[in-house]
């Protein structure tokens, strides 16, 4: 026990003019932590079914992220392809060890050189998968863990990343549920993207590709 | 940071007749995004009152809260450094750095560095600070404070940034004057990535702490915070115990206000929740995870009339609006915190008889009260200053002495009748001709810089007993 810590918890209760809060209080205080007790939840967090998925693309693009929506799993990798095409970008991709992409058929597209695991400084497109979507801004919530490497999510220029339309959830309290629901505990990182990087520090004119990625690509698989 | 309110007067009057500043000043685009951003969300106001309750709640019991914190702290991994002083808070921070022999710091936006003067101790102590959001880093080349909580190099034009770059950068090879603001993000971009890469410690700020899982959370939209945390080998938060909220639900309440009040976004680009250091099987992430908890004054203001303003999440929306800041920009209210948030919190923190002139820097329009979206009633506690700063005899003798005068007339009605009539009526005949005044002796402040409207003979008492009564009035 340091004594700024004594001097400072003892200032906090001098100043409210009591002391450690007592016995009762400490309950109420231990149950409001542990309740989880969700706040008011906009309506558009509170959408279900298509409309869900809808707004979820919708508030995406919103945040400047580009979309492609395809109906199955199988498509993936011939979406990603005509993407890196079609941003001049080369067909090669460093891709997070998350099992959720084993599950793409990744070898039917050939031309796509994937390579697996945390980035290095010269890899230009990252991707993916999420712990969820989150309709209510368009916004996506990744975990860090050994499957997910938070540094393939800001390092390379390009984010790729899938999503599928079971994942998307509809306001950020379902995404803390949904976390706390997976019994994993709370990981290192928690990341909520919206959009590419930006900033608009240089006399208030927006620029995309700050720090982190110049593009933020997100795959729906419409399942 | 070394204080310069006490000249307030002389750095507004500078401010005003600095025409790069005028021109940097000039479109304060926040304003019309905010309004946006709140149309679209029809629960904006109440999710006002709800994040007010919270933060009440928690300030309530900080007490409570910062001990529940720091247990969920040590429990994943992390350390809490109490400290009192900006002092103390430095003291760690290098302790810190040195255990780990680091030469290289990288930092995310942190206001509280500021506060505590960080940059300048590190150098000192043969560390290099660097600043990595771009204002920052712009400002930080400038050697200059940041003039804006969020837009920390809002007064620079792009001019003054291509300056910039091309005498610092010429180290590294860049020698073509740049002209566009892209061109200048990205040769910035480029140079420091290589920092981030090599950088041994690096520090953030807190935009708030939960106290359920011993998190921090950081907001910003270049993604530079997150390099500065990532790639390290530790990281270091730099936090103050108001930052506290109880529950991950709570935060994500007011983050919903947040972004939408600062700069009309629906949520920050990046919004990151950090907890501890990296887990064993975790490829990446820091390995030290470090909150500095720096009080400086604050638990003292719990408790007085200016508790409300521990509620505040620095989202700038009340000097946005300000029409004193718009007018004169950050740097002129001389410390760390411009604008009405900074006119009420500088006093608390390095005391009014130092920056007792920022609370009378306000017209009182309301505006700033009006978009806080922690609805702090910031006028009111700006009158709470000037009232201290009055009882301890620290404002202008003529502004007294005025003050008293205008007691001595409001306490005798009668007698104040007839001298605000005498002198409308004398104002009255002299400025008939002209209808307005361009000076007056005791006026001068006014007609130095506008003309003052002659009064039309009566006093607003007497047009108003005088005044034809409508019938629904009889």
């Amino acid at each position: 026990m340091s004594d700024a810590r004594t001097d400072i918890l003892a200032g906090i209760r001098r100043s409210l003019k009591r002391d450690a809060v007592d016995a009762e209080t400490r309950r109420a205080l231990e149950a409001r932590l542990s309740g989880h007790r969700a706040n008011l939840v906009p309506k558009r967090g509170q959408v279900t079914g298509r409309e869900k998925i809808e707004a979820f693309a919708q508030m995406a693009e919103f945040s400047l992220a580009t979309i492609t929506r395809v109906a199955s799993a199988d498509q993936v990798p011939q979406a990603l392809a005509d993407y890196l095409k079609s941003q001049n970008l080369p067909a090669e991709i460093r891709m997070a060890p998350d099992p959720q992409l084993d599950a793409i058929p990744w070898s039917d597209t050939p031309l796509l050189k994937i390579a697996r695991g945390k980035p290095n400084p010269s890899d230009e497109v990252g991707v993916t998968g999420v712990f969820a979507g989150i309709a209510e801004t368009g916004t996506l919530m990744l975990l860090s863990g050994p499957q997910s490497p938070s540094t393939l999510n800001f390092l390379p220029e390009t984010h790729v990343a899938i999503v599928r339309a079971d994942q998307v959830l509809g306001s950020y309290e379902d995404g803390w549920a949904a976390l706390r629901q997976s019994n994993r505990g709370m990981p290192r990182t928690v990341n909520f993207i919206t959009g590419p990087s930006r900033s608009g520090d240089i006399e208030q004119t927006l620029q995309l590709g700050a720090h982190g990625p110049r593009r933020l690509h997100i795959v729906l698989i419409d399942n | 940071m070394h204080p310069t309110s006490r000249a307030f007067r002389a750095n507004a009057t500078a401010a005003l007749s600095n025409k790069t500043l005028q021109q940097a000043m000039a479109n304060l685009g926040f304003r019309q995004k905010r309004l946006e951003a709140v149309a679209r969300l029809p629960e904006f106001d109440a999710l006002r009152d709800q994040a007010r309750d919270i933060k009440n709640h928690t300030l309530q019991h900080l007490d409570f809260y910062l001990e529940a914190y720091e247990a969920k702290v040590r429990d994943s991994g992390g350390q809490v450094h109490w400290c009192r002083t900006p002092e103390e808070a430095r003291q760690t921070i290098l302790g810190i750095c040195r255990s780990l022999n680091a030469r290289s710091v990288t930092k995310g936006k942190t206001m509280i560095a500021e506060e505590i003067a960080l940059n300048p101790f590190l150098e000192e102590n043969g560390i290099a600070p660097i600043e990595t959001d771009l204002g920052e880093y712009i400002i930080q080349l400038r050697n200059e404070p940041p003039s804006h909580i969020i837009a920390p190099a809002i007064h620079v034009t792009k001019e003054q940034v291509a300056d910039s770059f091309l005498e610092k950068h010429a180290i590294y090879g860049k020698t073509r004057r740049l002209t566009e603001p892209r061109e200048m993000l990205e040769e910035a971009r480029g140079i420091l990535r290589e920092k981030f890469l090599r950088a041994d410690v690096g520090i953030t700020g807190a935009n708030f702490l939960i106290a359920e899982t011993g998190s921090s959370i950081i907001v910003t939209n270049e993604g530079n915070g997150d390099l500065t945390q990532l790639l390290p080998r530790a990281h270091i938060v730099l936090a103050t115990p108001e930052k506290l909220v109880p529950t991950l639900e709570d935060v994500s309440t007011i983050l919903r206000l947040l972004a939408r009040s600062a700069t009309g976004q629906e949520f920050s680009v990046y919004t990151t929740v950090s907890t501890g250091p990296r887990r064993t099987e975790d490829p990446d992430g820091p390995e030290q995870y470090h909150v500095v908890i720096l009080d400086n004054g604050r638990s003292a203001m719990l408790g007085t009339e200016f508790q409300d303003m521990l509620r505040c999440i620095r989202c700038s929306a009340c000097m946005n609006h300000c029409p004193v800041y718009g007018a004169i920009g950050g740097h002129a209210y001389g410390w760390v915190y411009p604008g009405p948030m900074g006119a009420v919190l500088t006093p608390s923190l390095i005391g009014v008889d130092q920056a007792g002139a920022l609370p009378n820097a306000s017209t009182f329009c309301g505006k700033c009260e009006s978009v806080c979206p922690m609805k702090i009633p910031l006028p009111k506690m700006m009158r709470h200053w000037r009232e201290r700063e009055y009882e301890r005899r620290l404002s202008s003798t003529v502004s007294r002495y005025g003050i008293a005068l205008w007691a001595f007339l409001a306490r005798r009605p009668a007698l104040y009748h007839l001298a605000t009539g005498w002198a409308a009526r004398v104002l009255g005949r002299l400025g008939q001709r002209h209808g307005n005044f361009e000076n007056l002796p005791l006026a001068g402040g006014w007609t130095r810089f506008r003309d003052l409207p002659a009064p039309e003979g009566k006093t607003f008492h007497q047009a108003w007993a005088e005044r034809p009564l409508r019938t629904q009035d009889r």
